[in-house]
């Protein structure tokens, strides 16, 4: 059993700042084939700025909740684009989801992280197989709660939640998107990973990575 | 191999410019203290008049801000380059245009722009402030005429916003304005041609791979896929793909009239926008319909991309009153002196 901070949930948003700045030429060439190749920069933008606004809380009073609130305001802000109202909204529905919670459980996280997958899903109105990020983060969801319920620890849950990310990804490659930009492509975007789905197995690679080092 | 661009900072890009608007044009614009990304028109809104916001993406010059002034839009949220603004400086535009008389905001139709402007009207409409939306969707080439409310707005959006801004100026009310707007998405159509891509501030990197000798045709300004890719064409022939297909859903009898809007992708000079229009002409006269008004240059950019839209809009005699009221503001002016 895991107790998990809001000092804790900073620097799991620190580690995916770190992960986008890595990883934003490679979103940014995918984003070029069906879109407008600028995923990559919005995403290193979002989460460095909620890095950075996390950062400066105040950890004797900052609980989780204003945590996951202060990442969705300083991502939307700094963004804009589609993915700003996407992650802030599964952001503040992580922090809702946890309210009044000065400490989280592992339930607890398991909850918050199903909820950005619900609150992405609810803001884009997107349904699994329409080609976008909703097709790595629902499933992942999924995979993550089944994992806890069982009985399996956070980093067992959320290995479950990364293999069910990477397969919703790689399964994007074999459908047309419906939604988005890509969606007034048709057959054009078929064989082609879809960008938001590929930032999404990166957010919860994070969760994983994270979990795996308590 | 990295493009070369004029910039300082391409993170710091779209601040550097707007800074450099509002030196050059202190008589058209101001930003909001406090809102650095909100442009509101000096002169325009004013007691009872319908407030017009408009917005989007950086990188599409003077689309939007350009077009912020007296007789056509209110203000303009700015956002990042290619992405929409965040809901933060929407609202801050819609406050400081609102003048009891409602809203309209305007802007093209993209996921991330509906979401943000969505989520400024939710929050506006806690405030009491009355917004109404219309969404452009010119673009031929994006989905079929069967699923108009698919399209993506481009160009033809400048039509679109100046008859909008034309209805706020001339005092209608915002279930008029609302009206007019929609009648005249209704009645635009626009194609556009890519010959070669842009790139990113941020990455200096083509956004796609376009051969030596090939063009596509339907390409949206962001570097959307379009609809066919092919071996570059002399420009009669392109102009004549480009028109027969607007033409071909617009069904103008003769004797119609039309607004024409030649538009610059970026880097494709007058010249060839010229070349362009001389078809055009030589087409819409062969068939009967009268240019009324034709608009040539930079109107809606796609950065430094190479390649040309044509947008007609299908006048009737209220959107050629509306085409013709004067505006002036910081990138375009038209009609008598105000």
């Amino acid at each position: 059993m895991t107790t998990i901070t809001a000092d804790d949930l900073k620097s799991l948003i620190a580690l995916i700042a770190e992960a986008m700045v890595r990883e934003r030429d490679r979103l940014c060439e995918l984003d070029g084939v069906i879109g407008d190749a600028d995923h990559g920069i919005a995403m290193e933008l979002g989460f460095s700025a909620a890095a950075r606004a996390t950062a400066e809380l105040d950890s004797a009073t900052a609980d989780p909740t204003l945590v996951f609130n202060t990442a969705a305001k300083a991502f939307l802000n700094a963004v804009g684009a589609s993915s700003g109202p996407l992650y802030a909204t599964g952001l503040m529905r992580a922090g809702a989801a946890v309210k009044g919670k000065p400490s989280l459980t592992d339930d607890d996280m398991v909850a918050a992280f199903a909820a950005i997958a619900k609150g992405i899903q609810d803001r884009g109105k997107a349904e699994i197989g329409e080609k976008t990020m909703i097709d790595a983060w629902t499933p992942a969801a999924t995979a993550c709660q089944a994992a806890r319920e069982q009985g399996m620890s956070l980093e067992q849950s959320f290995s479950a939640a990364l293999v069910a990310a990477e397969a919703g990804m790689e399964a994007t490659r074999n459908m047309i998107a419906t939604k988005g930009r890509s969606s007034r492509l048709g057959e054009r975007a078929l064989g082609h990973i879809d960008p938001g789905a590929a930032s999404a197995a990166v957010v919860v690679a994070c969760f994983h990575a994270f979990f795996s080092s308590q | 191999m990295k493009t070369k661009k004029l910039i300082n900072d391409g993170a710091a890009a779209v601040d550097e410019m707007l800074a450099g608007v509002l030196a050059a044009h202190p008589n058209h614009l101001r930003a909001i203290e406090g809102s650095p990304r909100s442009v509101v028109a000096k002169h325009g809104p004013r007691p009872g008049k319908v407030g017009l916001v408009i917005g989007g993406g950086s990188g599409h010059e003077p689309s939007f801000l350009g077009f912020v002034g007296k007789g056509l839009a209110d203000a303009a949220a700015v956002g990042n380059v290619f992405a929409s603004p965040p809901p933060d400086p929407i609202i801050e535009c819609a406050k400081a245009v609102d003048n009891g008389a409602g809203v309209l905001f305007t802007y093209g139709n993209y996921a991330g722009d509906v979401m943000n402007f969505d989520m400024a009207a939710e929050i506006l409409t806690m405030d009491d402030i009355e917004v109404r939306t219309v969404l452009t969707t010119d673009d031929v080439a994006s989905a079929p005429i069967d699923q108009r409310d698919r399209r993506r707005g481009v160009a033809g959006n400048v039509f679109v916003f100046k008859a909008a801004g034309a209805a706020c100026d001339l005092m209608y009310s915002l279930d008029e304005v609302e009206r007019v707007a929609r009648w005249a998405n209704d009645r635009t159509y626009t194609m556009g041609v890519a010959l070669s891509p842009c790139s990113l501030p941020q990455t200096l990197k083509p956004n796609f791979q376009l051969g030596d000798d090939e063009m596509e045709i339907g390409m949206g300004i962001h570097g959307e896929p379009g609809v066919a890719r092919g071996p570059l064409k002399p420009a009669d022939q392109v102009t004549t793909e480009l028109l027969d297909r607007i033409l071909g859903e617009m069904n103008p009898k003769q004797g119609d009239r039309v607004a024409v809007l030649i538009n610059s992708l970026g880097s494709t000079p007058l010249m060839e926008l010229y070349i362009i229009m001389r078809k055009v002409k030589m087409t819409l006269d062969a068939l009967g319909v009268e240019i009324h008004l034709s608009l040539v240059g930079n109107y809606c950019t796609s950065l430094e991309m190479a390649g040309a839209s044509i947008t007609l809009m299908h006048l009737d005699d209220e959107l050629q009153r509306l085409i013709d009221h004067p505006c002036d503001c910081a990138m375009f002016r038209s009609g008598e002196a105000l």
